[in-house]
């Protein structure tokens, strides 16, 4: 299984700040082993990012993502104590949420 | 020496202004160049991805492991046992339970084996991590232990009559030419303005370089994707100065590790960074 991101939320005056460290390997598909045989592509296809349940940040992602991948977005609204979730799926339906506190 | 450093000053100046010339746009290209790095740096400050490393190594170092189903809780750094806190910073130093100085990862692989009761070859398998299906569980215990030292002031100590033997071995270590190369870590750190390809290197033989190389490791390698340790960036100088292979732990690491850190003394620790 995925290992957990780490999130931080933070209300910045009427908008919210939201950074999301994911770990995931984000092949290309480019590339060759020692073999010379292709590493098949494993990457984050789609990441959602929901705030009281409503989505604030929907993104396609492909191969051009880099391994462990940094995100930063902001949001209007949040109040502190209220939870942001982002959840992220793979090519191969591996999937991953996780939730943090608006501080 | 004295009297050919005067015969060159008297050279021509054409060879000066030629000399100008050449040096110019290289100079350019240095400064936009580090500017670049310190633009990426800037960019991922807060989204270093070592976080991942160091959350995963805190798990391990809370979980029970080994034969004897125990966690790493008890584990002794210097500063009494389960304390984590500011620890690093006082590493390399003597351990008279083991009766032997010790760096960080020798100290965990010491712990994995007396407390978790691990084979040696176990507590030392998989050093440096290698993608999703090869994780270094020792790279993210030591980036965890790390963290908890970010900020505290380096002060290890050269007290014990070891420590000083430890010390006195790594700085003999650090000038000793050898190698098909004959190549010494001098040869690389011991000026300033020193490069290989575009990467400036520290000039270890002063307290700011010193300073600035040691508080700065581990770190999460961008090209690599991966954190690595003290033990793997000596280990690496080690390969390219076309030395025999450094033995994760062995005496030899520790006193270059020890030489390094002590050299430090003073700086507050700054890591887990981010390199490129």
């Amino acid at each position: 299984m995925a290992d957990p991101m780490k999130i931080r939320a933070n209300l910045v005056g009427d908008s919210t700040e939201v950074k999301v460290l994911m770990a995931h390997e984000m092949e290309t598909g480019q590339r060759k082993d020692a073999q010379g045989k292709t590493i098949p592509a494993w990457h984050i296809t789609n990441v959602t990012a929901t705030h009281n349940g409503k989505t604030v940040l929907s993104a396609q992602w492909g191969p051009a993502v880099a391994k462990n991948p940094f995100l930063s977005f902001k949001f209007k609204g949040g109040a502190k104590g209220e939870k942001v979730q982002v959840s992220w799926i793979d090519n191969r339906g591996d999937k991953r949420t996780d939730e943090a506190t608006i501080a | 020496m004295k009297q050919r450093s005067r015969n060159r000053l008297r050279r021509p100046a054409l060879v000066a202004a030629l000399a100008t010339l050449v040096a110019a746009p290289f100079a350019l290209g240095q400064t936009s160049t580090e500017e670049g790095i310190a633009k990426y740096r800037e960019a991922l400050q807060g989204g270093n991805p070592a976080e991942l490393w160091e959350a995963r190594g805190e798990d391990l170092w809370k979980a029970p492991a080994g034969p004897s189903k125990v966690s790493l809780e008890k584990c002794d750094l210097g500063l009494g046992p389960g304390v984590v806190k500011g620890a690093y910073a006082h590493l390399p130093r003597y351990f008279a339970d083991a009766d032997r100085v010790m760096d960080l990862e020798s100290r965990l692989v010491w712990c994995r084996v007396k407390l978790q009761g691990m084979s040696e070859a176990d507590a030392k398998k998989n050093p440096f991590g290698n993608g999703s299906e090869h994780k270094s569980d020792l790279e993210a215990l030591v980036a965890y232990v790390t963290s908890e030292s970010r900020g505290v002031k380096m002060n290890v100590p050269l007290s014990h009559p070891k420590e000083r033997e430890m010390y006195a071995v790594g700085e003999k270590m650090f000038y000793y030419r050898g190698g098909t190369h004959d190549f010494a870590c001098a040869t690389c750190h011991g000026e300033d303005g020193k490069r290989i390809r575009l990467q400036d290197l520290p000039n270890l033989t002063t307290i700011e370089g010193a300073q600035k190389a040691y508080t700065t490791w581990p770190a999460y390698r961008v090209s690599q994707g991966e954190v690595r340790t003290f033990q793997w960036r000596l280990n690496d100088c080690f390969r390219q100065q076309r030395f025999p292979e450094l033995v994760y732990g062995s005496d030899a690491s520790i006193a270059l590790t020890m030489y390094l850190a002590r050299n430090a003394n003073g700086a507050p620790y700054d890591g887990p960074a981010i390199k490129r």
